[in-house]
């Protein structure tokens, strides 16, 4: 069956709530009833209508032709079992509090992508904005589970208050990477700046190329980990040079020593 | 007792009695084969009988690095106990005391049953709070620092109810090196099914036994009825021929893998004959007083 279709007929001039699409509200809906769901953001208002051309399907695949970083709360809390293909950009907030599924972007996505996702796969096939997998001001936890590569470059902070899942970030990172992290796992394959794992609790944060992580960091020599052959193996299929990566040997930094200490940034040795 | 015959050796006509078990199968790896061996061997080390060592445990299969989930050479190990407690505490302190400490090893599960042992949650706490949880598509680690690097090991393994113990074949020759050359080889075909071991000592187990004793406090006493040395007494079972019995057991984590353990145990006893193995094969039960699997030799036979 092909998958329900959002055709987009102009660039939004208001940003757009699309956290009614999901396939799990749209199951048993005629084209009609979407069209008229309400997705504006302002007084002005806006339904599906005025900026889709939606053609009938599977709603438990949804396809958006065309993006635009005003898409705000795409996929947002996704269930497992649907899946969400973009082909263009979207805006704040991708993936919201998902809880499995998967989503792709075949674009850019713009900041908090990935904010409280408990489960789940995210492709963004281009950059995304600052605070990838962080939770809004306010909240105490991050991204609490699943995966999210972003082929492209990430802003800053992403990873911020990461609680569980993976973060991969092919291209560069911004400022403080990892900062505040709790748990989890992030791979870098590009360049870091700032920062990077500041008071970061526990999470582990593997580097392709290192930078200098000053003295809260200390150094406990290069090792052979089990557990990097078995995370070699699942990124596999998303990226085999993240994969390659972590079948080397790897230095292991421990720290934040400034915090619990028990978390670590790994490089190459 | 009546006899069918196959390529010369006589099989009686009856049947093992079996019983049920809890299971519970790990997979050890180390950096080379002969590690991820001795971590199993150690660990399947006293596990012979539930009688008097709290479970059965075994070798499965090895393991290539393909095959496993780190990608290093491993081996599967089966442990089987009389209920899910005896079965975790077996095996929480048969990994505690001869996995973790064996260099180089790494623990994951091995078979997904009705339940979960707690193992890694288990032992977790020897890293002294630097232990680290890792989860890797679904599964939780632990990664325990140890004196050689890290040993990594899953929180869970999988319990199941539906294992069968005590499959069984007696295996009958003229003297002691013809009745082992076909012991040996039954155990070396068994060897070859999955999902089922043989827990005693190279597979084989020489004193096979009854229920009861004449002395109180004994649970189970030689089966004398096969004993060669009592042959002239009223007893015995065995006929003038046959001066060696050895007895083969075995362990599965269902009834079909002891079936299929049985059969091809059977298979490579008869394919050796009578001229340079055993005369004669039988089964041990208890009239049926033992368990509900019955494995008739009949139905098992090439």
């Amino acid at each position: 069956m092909k998958p329900l279709l959002f055709a987009l007929r102009r660039e939004p001039e208001q940003r757009l709530d699309l956290s009614k699409l999901t396939p799990d509200r749209l199951v048993g809906r005629t084209v009609k009833e979407i069209e008229a769901i309400e997705i504006g953001t302002t007084k002005v208002g806006a339904r599906v209508g005025d900026y889709f051309k939606v053609r009938s399907g599977d709603p438990a695949n949804l396809h958006f032709e065309g993006g635009s970083e005003r898409f705000d709360l795409l996929g947002a809390k996704l269930l497992p079992g649907f899946s969400i293909y973009v082909e263009g950009d979207v805006g704040a907030q991708l993936g919201r509090n998902a809880l499995g599924g998967q989503i792709t972007v075949v674009g850019d996505a713009g900041p908090y992508a990935a904010s409280g996702m408990a489960g789940g796969h995210i492709d963004i096939d281009g950059d995304c904005g600052d605070f990838l997998g962080a939770p809004l001001p306010g909240e105490i936890a991050g991204m609490a589970g699943g995966r999210i590569v972003v082929r492209g470059s990430a802003g800053c902070r992403a990873g911020d208050r990461l609680r569980r899942g993976v973060i991969l970030i092919e291209g560069d990172v911004g400022e403080d990477l990892g900062s505040r992290a709790i748990a989890g796992t992030i791979i870098a394959l590009g360049t870091a700046e700032g920062r990077v794992g500041y008071l970061n609790k526990r999470a582990s944060l593997v580097l392709a190329q290192p930078v200098d992580f000053g003295p809260t960091y200390v150094d406990c020599g290069a090792h052979n980990f089990t557990f990097a052959r078995l995370f070699s193996k699942a990124l596999a299929e998303d990226s085999r040079r993240a994969a390659r990566l972590m079948t080397q040997k790897l230095r292991r930094f421990a720290g934040d020593t400034a915090v619990y200490g028990k978390g670590e940034i790994l490089t190459p040795a | 007792m009546p006899q069918l015959v196959r390529k010369g050796v006589r099989i009686d006509d009856s049947f093992a009695e079996a019983f049920p078990m809890s299971g519970t199968g790990l997979i050890i790896t180390a950096p080379n084969r002969k590690w991820a061996l001795t971590a199993a061997q150690t660990m399947t080390g006293f596990a012979t009988s539930v009688i008097g060592c709290g479970c059965e445990a075994g070798i499965d299969m090895e393991l290539s690095a393909r095959e496993t989930p780190d990608g290093r050479p491993g081996v599967r190990v089966l442990l089987f106990a009389m209920s899910s407690k005896d079965a975790e505490k077996q095996l929480v302190n048969r990994l505690g005391q001869c996995v973790l400490t064996c260099p180089g090893t790494a623990v994951f599960r091995a078979i997904d049953g009705e339940f979960e042992i707690k193992v890694g949650d288990a032992v977790r706490q020897f890293g002294d709070r630097f232990q680290i949880a890792k989860s890797i598509d679904g599964r939780r680690y632990w990664r325990v620092p140890v004196m050689d690097g890290e040993f990594l090991v899953e929180s869970k393994v999988g319990l199941t109810k539906k294992c069968v113990g005590g499959g069984n074949l007696l295996v009958m020759g003229p003297d002691w090196e013809s009745t082992m050359r076909a012991t040996e080889a039954g155990v070396e075909a068994i060897r070859a099914v999955p999902d089922a071991i043989t827990p005693f000592p190279g597979g084989i187990v020489r004193s096979g036994s009854k229920v009861g004793s004449k002395y109180k406090g004994m649970g189970a006493s030689t089966n004398d009825a096969y004993c060669p040395t009592l042959s002239g007494l009223g007893t015995s079972v065995l006929d003038p021929d046959i001066g060696c019995v050895l007895e083969i057991v075995i362990d599965g984590l269902s009834d079909a893998a002891v079936s299929n353990a049985m059969r091809a145990g059977l298979k490579a006893i008869i394919a050796l004959g009578p001229k340079t193995g055993a005369k004669r094969v039988g089964a041990g039960n208890y009239g049926g007083k033992l368990g509900p699997f019955h494995y008739h030799l009949k139905d098992l036979l090439p």
